[in-house]
């Protein structure tokens, strides 16, 4: 558990304009990421979760708050240049692989092109590399003079991760690299995510929301909603004992294969603006357990067990 | 399905332009949905899901698509032979769809509002006011917060899962007969795609919406289908009502998709898989497709590829070993 933090995040803040006004699409988030760790992040839909990764990875420019990759201080976050070294230790892989892949790329080229951005692969090894990064995502060797088009759904998937191991990254961003797969690819690409973990050392940020393939990877998990992160625990104990109202109304409504159609209880009422200020806690117009002061006061992210972090007013006073 | 079902796809196979001639994506493929009911699809990658809807509205490209065989009947017509002035009508209109890949079939230069709008006025004559109004409700219906403020974005400004809404709210907006929904919610948290699932549901109450539903979600299946369908390399392999399939799901492929979810209470650290993978079309397999990857594969499945045969109740399975002995594994 002591391991190092390779990923330092606090007090992170990205607002984009919307007609006239700001939109907060991420609102002081913090959280660590240690050598070798997987944190999963889960939450609502338009929370903030791929502009959090997107900021990490230097896709985006944060409006305020820091950032420390590797040891390294990103010290202006705002239009930051990522250095070259720190950039090639970090890779993405994308919620969306239709629209990363170039559709008059070749697969085998798509997947060597940070090959040939970095340098230095000769014809013969890039091929070779080529050929390994595909059979290492279940795809055939052979089809790698395909077109994305050519590939179906899934299939497109895995050669988005195929281009990012490519360059044997130490921090991979993936966000919803298996939600377009069928549950077995889903499993074997996470069985290859561990793997690789593993072997190499590598961490990742795995944003996604099936949360039972975000249980089988993860260490830690933590929970968005509005912009900022309402709990984080170690994932047996969010699984099990999850503290905060959003965290048990997401794993409330699950679909399970098994029970039979009894739905769970659907939390309902009013979708919190991102645009104007919510007082209070920002999930007051929703939660079942709101009292005066939620309406009021934000509540803090406290630890309220060692290594467990919630905001609520509920769970103030720590043991 | 004692009545006529509202459509119906019979015997379909599709056949796209390989290397070395003409190959088989889907091939023979049978299932129907009634007013009001849900049909699931499932299936691993590649095993002609997508290949199949899309043949419903005849989406896929002219000149490297060929419809080898098959009906698909809504109505007293044929989509199939149905000219493509007049399958534009029905498009977005009577039978609307949910595309797998949210991004690519919103257009990223044109606003929300644009898009959503455009099927209120072409296929239901609203005016601008109206459609513009009618929009705004449908975002909020998808839950989208800030609704009519966001409805002036361009695509790239939404997050995952707000295009994928968006793209359902475009679904629904003309209150479709028949909605096809291909992974319609892979992007979405638990809570907003119950939601989202409610709002289908009612949808199906009110005007007797059908939906056929491909997902690799089963739990989502479970709630929400009535009836299913497996495939597996292009052809169906199980099809069932839903508690049937998973209280007995009777071809070893269906016992491998169910094995492999993973079990959301218990901290395992392999998931499941089911070894092998799924052949290309154009790859020769004699007899059963799945016999490569079956631990049950004895002689005579190689001999000939197996007949879908009803085991009973509406219990259809393509595996002749297992029909033999009942289903029990
Ligand atoms: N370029 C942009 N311009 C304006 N708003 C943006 C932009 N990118 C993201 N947003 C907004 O920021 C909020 C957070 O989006 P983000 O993509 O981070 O959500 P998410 O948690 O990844 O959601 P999902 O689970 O749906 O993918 C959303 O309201 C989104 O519309
Ligand atoms: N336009 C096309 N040209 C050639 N082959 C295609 C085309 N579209 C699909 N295929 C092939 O047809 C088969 C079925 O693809 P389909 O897209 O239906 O799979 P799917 O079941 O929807 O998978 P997924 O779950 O990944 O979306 C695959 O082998 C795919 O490679
Ligand atoms: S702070 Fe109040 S409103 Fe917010 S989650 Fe806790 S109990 Fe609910
Ligand atoms: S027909 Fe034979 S090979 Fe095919 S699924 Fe059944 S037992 Fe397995
Ligand atoms: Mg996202
Ligand atoms: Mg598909």
């Amino acid at each position: 558990m002591s391991a190092a933090s390779i990923v330092v995040v606090r007090d992170l803040v990205k607002t984009f304009a919307a007609r006239g006004a700001l939109l907060r699409a991420v609102d002081g988030v913090s959280f660590d990421v240690r050598q070798g760790e997987t944190l999963g992040l889960v939450g609502e839909s338009g929370s903030g979760k791929s502009t959090t990764g997107r900021i990490l990875v230097g896709l985006e420019a944060a409006t305020s708050g820091s950032i420390n990759l590797f040891g390294q201080e990103i010290s202006s976050v705002r239009g930051r240049v990522t250095p070259g070294a720190v950039r090639r230790r970090l890779q993405f892989v994308f919620q969306d692989p239709q629209n990363s892949l170039n559709p008059r790329m070749r697969a085998q080229d798509a997947i060597a092109e940070p090959l040939d951005v970095a340098g230095g692969w000769s014809r013969s090894a890039r091929s070779d590399r080529v050929r390994e990064l595909l059979e290492m995502v279940g795809l055939p060797r052979s089809c790698g003079d395909r077109f994305p088009h050519e590939f179906s759904g899934g299939q497109r998937q895995r050669i988005g991760i195929a281009r990012a191991l490519a360059l044997k990254p130490d921090f991979v961003i993936c966000d919803e690299p298996v939600s377009s797969l069928d549950v077995s690819m889903q499993a074997q690409i996470v069985n290859l995510l561990l793997d690789l973990q593993e072997r190499l050392g590598l961490s990742y940020l795995f944003i996604a929301h099936d949360l039972a393939v975000v249980r089988s990877i993860s260490a830690r998990v933590a929970v968005m909603y509005a912009g900022g992160i309402v709990e984080i625990a170690p994932k047996r104990e969010l699984y099990t004992s999850p503290l905060h109202p959003y965290t048990q109304a997401l794993l409330a409504a699950v679909p399970r294969m098994t029970s039979n159609r009894a739905r769970a209880a659907v939390i309902t009422g009013e979708l919190p603006s991102q645009i104007d200020a919510v007082p209070g806690c920002t999930f007051h117009p929703r939660c079942p357990f709101a009292f005066e002061r939620c309406r009021i006061e934000k509540p803090k992210l406290r630890e309220i067990a060692p290594g467990h972090l919630a905001a609520c007013h509920l769970h103030e006073t720590p043991a | 399905m004692a009545e006529q079902p509202l459509l119906s796809v019979e015997n379909l196979t599709v056949q796209f332009r390989g290397d070395n001639g003409w190959v088989n994506a889907v091939e023979g493929v049978d299932f129907a949905v009634g007013a009001g009911e849900c049909l699931g699809i499932v299936g691993e990658s590649g095993s002609g899901k997508s290949v199949s809807a899309l043949s419903i509205l005849k989406l896929h490209s002219q000149a490297n698509t060929r419809y080898a065989s098959g009906t698909i009947r809504y109505g007293d017509r044929d989509l199939l032979t149905l000219p493509q002035r007049r399958l534009r009508q029905v498009r977005g209109g009577e039978i609307a769809m949910i595309f797998q890949d949210p991004m690519s079939s919103l257009n990223p230069v044109l606003t929300i509002a644009d898009q959503i709008m455009e099927p209120l006025r072409q296929h239901q004559g609203l005016s601008v006011q109206a459609a513009r109004r009618k929009a705004i409700e449908l975002l909020e219906m998808v839950r989208i917060s800030d609704a009519s403020r966001r409805i002036d974005d361009y695509p790239h400004r939404l997050s995952g899962g707000m295009r994928q809404r968006v793209m359902i709210a475009i679904a629904v907006a003309c209150r479709p007969k028949i909605l096809i929904a291909d992974e319609p919610t892979t992007a979405l948290d638990v809570t907003i795609q119950s939601q989202i699932l409610e709002l289908l549901r009612e949808l199906q109450r009110e005007i007797g919406m059908a939906v056929i539903l491909i997902t690799h979600d089963l739990g989502v299946v479970a709630q929400f289908a009535q009836r299913v369908v497996v495939m597996y390399a292009g052809r169906v392999v199980e099809t069932a009502s839903v508690p049937a399939l998973f209280e007995r799901p009777m071809h070893p492929y269906t016992e491998g998709l169910i094995r492999a979810v993973p079990n959301l209470d218990e901290d395992v650290h392999r998931l499941t898989t089911i070894p092998g993978s799924i052949p290309d079309p154009s790859t020769l397999i004699a007899g059963c497709r799945f016999s490569p990857r079956c631990r049950e594969a004895v002689k005579s499945c190689l001999a000939e590829p197996p007949a879908l045969v009803d085991a009973g109740a509406g219990h259809f399975a393509r595996c002749p070993p297992r029909i033999a002995a009942g289903g029990i594994s």
